[in-house]
């Protein structure tokens, strides 16, 4: 399949989902399903940088933080609609990411896991001293009166934004995947200094593959003021994002696309049951115990299960 | 702004206090991260770890913090241990230590906070010491015991890895496994035993440290990641695998945080030392001793 017949089929399954959908009654499952959609889009992204070249980014949370926190502040400073802060927000958590990669990408992969994690506390503590955007007593962003396509909820239209992103997050990674630069990242992944002596300009590739997969974070973040219509510090910087989008890939498998798909909205619907059954508590447990128990048992995750089942059905 | 010596000279007191403990709880990452190339970011669930026993025992039977996780840093030992294999058997003998070795690390982080949470809860929790609220003074220079003791017996133990690790026969097998495999495995001495011991080492300095952290402050589940950046800083900062490096880093941490409370606010702190990482990964990766 083209990149554009993908892209093309992949926005009509969002339209048409988020279209079949409006008509489920129950509110709840419109806030369930963004967590998950908005999972989806960050282990999509995470495994842009993670799964195609290896490098481990700990900081997802920092870049979801960046693309909420920029809406709020075009929500403060100027009233900008939600498209506003979308596209503002992709930008900024691009460059953050371009940054972070320029300066740590040149050592060895772990240096750049270590940054990742420290930039989450760095701008989690200049966010907490910033006054502008609440502070540490965080911020109220008012969801509009007037809500289009006669959607009868904000939270219709939240959710069905966050759709056609998912939608675009894939498309994207898919991209990347089956293109040349696919196979330089996979590459660096394998080997990367036999990657650089056969020409793969590695340092280029991984920064663009950071940033690539840092705005997708970032725009996965952009609409988390609007769906709660308040944010504070401790919960745009969860670690909780940073736990989700390393398990989901893994889980999911990291190798293509569609493991992270798998891996979010399997695992992301475990959670929204046990948050709702059990605790909050013990859905992250569980997320960390499948988190260890999938990479040190089935480190190939799903996928890799269905390659292998697939390889003996071809034999 | 006026700076009086009186405020200066405390503010460089507590960040050297402060920069003792800081070389303990960095000692064990010195050794993991800088000698056996382990990358136990896992490492401050340790020391959190370390805090809540020492915090139970105290609160149940009174004994003294220090002197608990000292008594109980075998267990610690033997947890590393068994850690150490786990990664050995499933990551580092299959050459995946790089993804997925950092992905289990995380994942111990992450179950050994949420485990605490759902046993302890949120609540900051504290231990009651003979010394916990005495200061010396000495003219317009405190000196908090709070701080004192943490600070003396770090500096013990610290001092303690590293005559041990230059010392004896065993540290110096470490010393060589840190730069050459290869080489200790031709002189018939198994590579992955001298790891696994160093490593146990590294989990035990842990736990020990933790004892110092819950005498210093009030202790709660979530406040190990902040220590991540805190402990690799360190260790970066000081230059790999370099105790006394990672001893002056500690300090210059320490000195850092605290003229940072003392002029700019303590709500910045804890950006002070993922700050100092960052910039140290940036302009000078090798470290303030690095080879």
């Amino acid at each position: 399949m083209s990149n554009k017949v993908f892209a093309f089929v992949a926005l009509a399954v969002a339209l048409a989902l988020a279209a079949v959908t409006q008509l489920i009654p129950n509110e709840y499952f419109f806030t369930a399903a963004y967590t998950v959609l908005l999972f989806v889009i960050l282990a999509t992204a995470w495994n842009i940088l993670g799964g195609y070249t290896g490098y481990v980014n700990f900081g997802s949370a920092a870049f979801f933080a960046i693309g909420a926190y920029t809406t709020v502040f075009f929500y403060n400073a100027f009233k900008a609609p939600l498209a506003v802060g979308i596209v503002a927000g992709t930008l900024v958590a691009g460059l953050a990411g371009l940054g972070l990669g320029y300066l740590t990408l040149r050592l060895r992969g772990v240096f750049f896991a270590i940054a990742s994690l420290a930039l989450a506390v760095v701008l989690y503590v200049f966010v907490v001293n910033w006054d502008y955007v609440g502070g540490a007593r965080g911020a109220y962003v008012l969801q509009p009166r007037e809500i289009p396509f006669g959607m009868p909820r904000y939270i219709h239209l939240i959710y069905s934004v966050q759709l056609l992103m998912a939608a675009f997050a894939l498309v994207v990674a898919r991209a990347i995947e089956k293109s040349t630069m696919g196979r330089g990242l996979a590459a660096i992944r394998d080997d990367e200094l036999a990657a650089e002596c056969s020409g793969v300009p590695t340092l280029r590739l991984k920064i663009f593959s950071t940033m690539v997969s840092c705005a997708l974070m970032g725009m996965a973040g952009t609409t988390f003021p609007y769906y709660l219509s308040y944010i504070e510090p401790s919960s745009a910087f969860s670690l909780s994002y940073a736990v989700n989008s390393i398990a989901m890939p893994l889980i999911g498998g990291m190798m293509s696309w569609m493991g992270p798909l798998i891996g979010a909205v399997l695992l992301g619907t475990v959670q929204q049951v046990v948050q709702v059954t059990v605790s909050s508590a013990w859905n992250l447990l569980i997320v960390g115990v499948l988190l260890v128990l999938f990479v040190t048992l089935a480190p190939n995750g799903i996928m890799g299960w269905v390659d292998a089942w697939r390889r003996r059905k071809g034999r | 702004m006026e700076i009086s010596t009186a405020l200066l000279l405390n503010a460089i007191i507590a960040g050297l206090l402060l920069g003792g403990f800081y070389a303990a709880m960095s000692v064990g990452i010195s050794i993991s991260f800088g000698m056996l190339d382990v990358v136990n970011i896992a490492h401050p669930a340790f020391i959190i770890l370390g805090s809540y026993i020492a915090y139970i025992v105290n609160d149940r039977f009174g004994f003294d913090p220090i002197v608990v996780s000292v008594v109980v840093s075998p267990l610690f030992f033997l947890l590393g241990m068994v850690l150490y294999r786990i990664y050995y058997v499933c990551f580092e003998r299959r050459g995946q230590e790089s993804l997925r070795g950092l992905a289990f690390f995380f994942g111990i982080l992450f179950i050994t906070e949420v485990a605490l949470v759902l046993i302890f809860g949120v609540d900051y929790r504290m231990v009651s010491t003979r010394y916990g609220d005495v200061t010396w003074r000495a003219g317009a220079v405190d000196f908090p015991m709070r701080l004192a003791v943490p600070f003396l017996v770090s500096m013990t133990m610290v001092i303690g890895v590293q005559v041990f690790l230059t010392r004896t026969f065993f540290g110096r097998a470490v010393l060589a496994v840190a730069q050459d495999q290869l080489a200790l495995r031709l002189m018939g001495v198994d590579p992955v035993r001298v790891k696994e011991l160093a490593f146990a080492l590294s989990i035990a300095t842990a736990g020990v440290a933790g004892a110092f952290l819950i005498v210093i402050q009030p202790v709660q589940p979530a406040i190990g990641r902040e220590f991540i950046g805190l402990v690799f800083a360190v260790c970066v900062l000081g230059g790999m695998g370099s105790i006394l490096g990672t001893l002056l880093g500690a300090f210059v941490l320490g000195l850092a945080e605290s003229f940072t409370s003392t002029f700019f606010g303590p709500s910045w702190a804890p950006a002070v030392s993922f700050g100092l990482l960052l910039a140290t990964l940036a302009f000078r990766p090798s470290g303030l001793l690095g080879r």
